[in-house]
């Protein structure tokens, strides 16, 4: 059997895919969380409970009203973004003349009653959702055998990012995203409605967020705290990335996933610390990030 | 002539501090006013009032018509005004022709590009240019103004556009300030260099601790010369 540095290739190949499944769902949340610090300045805590939300959501849908996967990917986010509308209409719109920290204390303590509020109504043990049947099975590639499904997710997220992507620095809407992010009060001189900007853009990167979720929900379990573990380490992922940063927080999230599943193969022990350590590293050369240019 | 903007009462502040004690003035169709007045004396934040971009205003601000003092930013550009800041506000995250482009159109019967580039000759050959404040000083003045002259804006808002700038680049914007007045815009001009504004304008306020001090016509400047002295301390 072939062996890199003493590894036999299918274990290393397992583990690279984990890291890769993992790295789309960094790349997607860190992306949304992105989008949202670059306009809003704003740290969007409730990031991780959003992205629990729309794995929920496609629980609910399927469960209680039939709806299949491949809806739930369009209605998930959409419900889950509608709230975030809402949330930024009512709330984190009084907040932005505000020091930063009232931003990330609220958006804190929604995380924490969405979060309750799940784990009184559904219990923390977790809800089962099936791989859509045209997503089951998988391919042998040889040397590995690759879940369809989780090839599925890989190839979703990367077109969701390169598409957030193109849309923000190739298109004039992202001309306008990229100009407001600067200088907010001139663009608005030149008579773009941006309150209602800055609230549809909270508004699609909480929708990002549901539809991790939603992708998510066939790989983990429904559970109210999946987004409470996973958002750790999306925020190292975005401060090695470099906050507000599109590029950054996709490479980055990519990267830190195949990063994490090496370290399980060749060091184990490390696998849990070692983007931290990475992000203590960055934080000490580079504190701007990565790819940040503030 | 029919009035573009009235001004009456303005009062504008900054959070705590006062800085409009009542300004009253007016700007005809086709007019190029200037607003003279040292530092300090409330001309950018006149501006900026009539813009909305200051933290409280209270009087009568009306365009076109339409009172709006208490009106939205956003709102008040599209009765067709176009404001260039003091600090030029050029976008770095966005290419020279980006930062040319962005300003959507607010009115009928703006400036087609290719006039703009003829105007503004240096922007052609820059407008690949990958970050917008990569430019001169210069030339980012240039692309503050030529951005707003797409947009069927009628009503140019043009704060301090010679500061800082070499005398050769001045004398090209006094040029251009000449054929933007022939093709109809009316334009109201923040300015410091009285020399480059005296030619041009049409009338002149000049400015005191957040008031309109003084207000008179071209041909009368003649005879205020030695009062701007005073005024302006030059």
């Amino acid at each position: 059997m072939t062996e890199i540095f003493g590894k036999p290739l299918p274990v290393i190949m397992g583990q690279m895919l984990i890291g890769l499944i993992n790295g789309s769902f960094y790349a997607l949340l860190s992306l949304g969380l992105a989008v949202i610090f670059g306009l809003l300045n704003i740290i969007n805590f409730t990031h991780g409970a959003q992205y629990m939300m729309g794995a929920f959501a496609a629980y609910f849908l399927l469960n209680k009203l039939g709806v299949n996967y491949w809806w739930a990917l369009l209605l998930a986010p959409l419900a889950v973004g509608a709230t975030g509308v809402i949330i930024e209409r009512l709330m984190l719109s009084k907040l932005y003349k505000l020091d930063h920290l009232y931003g990330l204390l609220l958006t804190f303590g929604l995380a924490l009653i969405f979060q309750g509020a799940f784990r009184h109504q559904f219990g923390s043990a977790g809800l089962p959702y099936s791989i859509p049947e045209s997503l089951s099975g998988g391919q042998n590639l040889g040397f590995m055998f690759l879940p369809n499904y989780r090839a599925w997710v890989i190839v979703a997220s990367l077109t969701v990012c390169l598409g957030t992507w193109f849309v923000i620095e190739r298109t004039k809407l992202g001309a306008y995203l990229r100009a407001a992010t600067e200088n907010p009060s001139m663009v608005q001189a030149f008579g773009v409605n941006v309150p209602r900007m800055i609230t549809l853009t909270y508004g699609f990167g909480v929708a990002l967020a549901a539809l991790a979720g939603v992708m998510a929900a066939p790989i983990y379990q429904v559970n109210p705290l999946m987004g409470a573990d996973t958002i750790i380490v999306v925020f190292a992922v975005v401060v090695i990335g470099g906050m507000g940063s599109i590029m950054g927080a996709v490479v980055t999230g990519f990267g830190l996933g195949i990063i994490e599943g090496l370290t399980k193969v060749f060091y184990p022990e490390a696998s849990n610390t070692v983007i931290f350590v990475i992000m203590a590293i960055v934080l000490m050369i580079r504190p701007q990030g990565l790819f940040g240019s503030r | 002539m029919a009035e573009v903007l009235r001004i009456e009462h303005l009062h504008a502040w900054y959070g705590e501090s006062h800085i409009l004690h009542g300004v009253d003035l007016t700007v005809n169709k086709g007019e190029v006013v200037t607003l003279l007045g040292r530092n300090g004396s409330g001309r950018t934040t006149t501006l900026k009032s009539i813009m909305g971009l200051v933290g409280r205003r209270a009087g009568s601000i009306v365009v076109q018509g339409q009172e709006t003092v208490s009106w939205p930013t956003h709102r008040i550009a599209h009765l067709g005004i176009g404001y260039c800041p003091e600090e030029r506000a050029i976008f770095s995250s966005l290419s020279v022709e980006e930062n040319l482009m962005l300003p959507p159109r607010i009115g009928e019967g703006g400036m087609s590009v290719e006039e703009i580039y003829d105007m503004f000759p240096n922007l052609r050959e820059r407008r690949k240019t990958a970050q917008g404040t990569k430019l001169s000083g210069g030339e980012q003045q240039m692309l503050a103004m030529a951005r707003i002259l797409r947009t069927g804006a009628h009503l140019l808002l043009l704060d301090e556009i010679t500061e800082g700038l070499a005398p050769v680049i001045v004398q090209a914007l006094g040029r251009v300030i000449v054929k933007l007045k022939e093709r109809g815009f009316t334009i109201v001009l923040v300015e410091q260099n009285f020399r480059f504004a005296a030619p041009l304008a049409d009338r002149f306020y000049v400015m005191e601790h957040g008031k309109i001090a003084e207000s008179f016509t071209a041909v009368e400047l003649e005879s205020k010369t030695q009062l701007l002295k005073e005024y302006l301390g030059v």
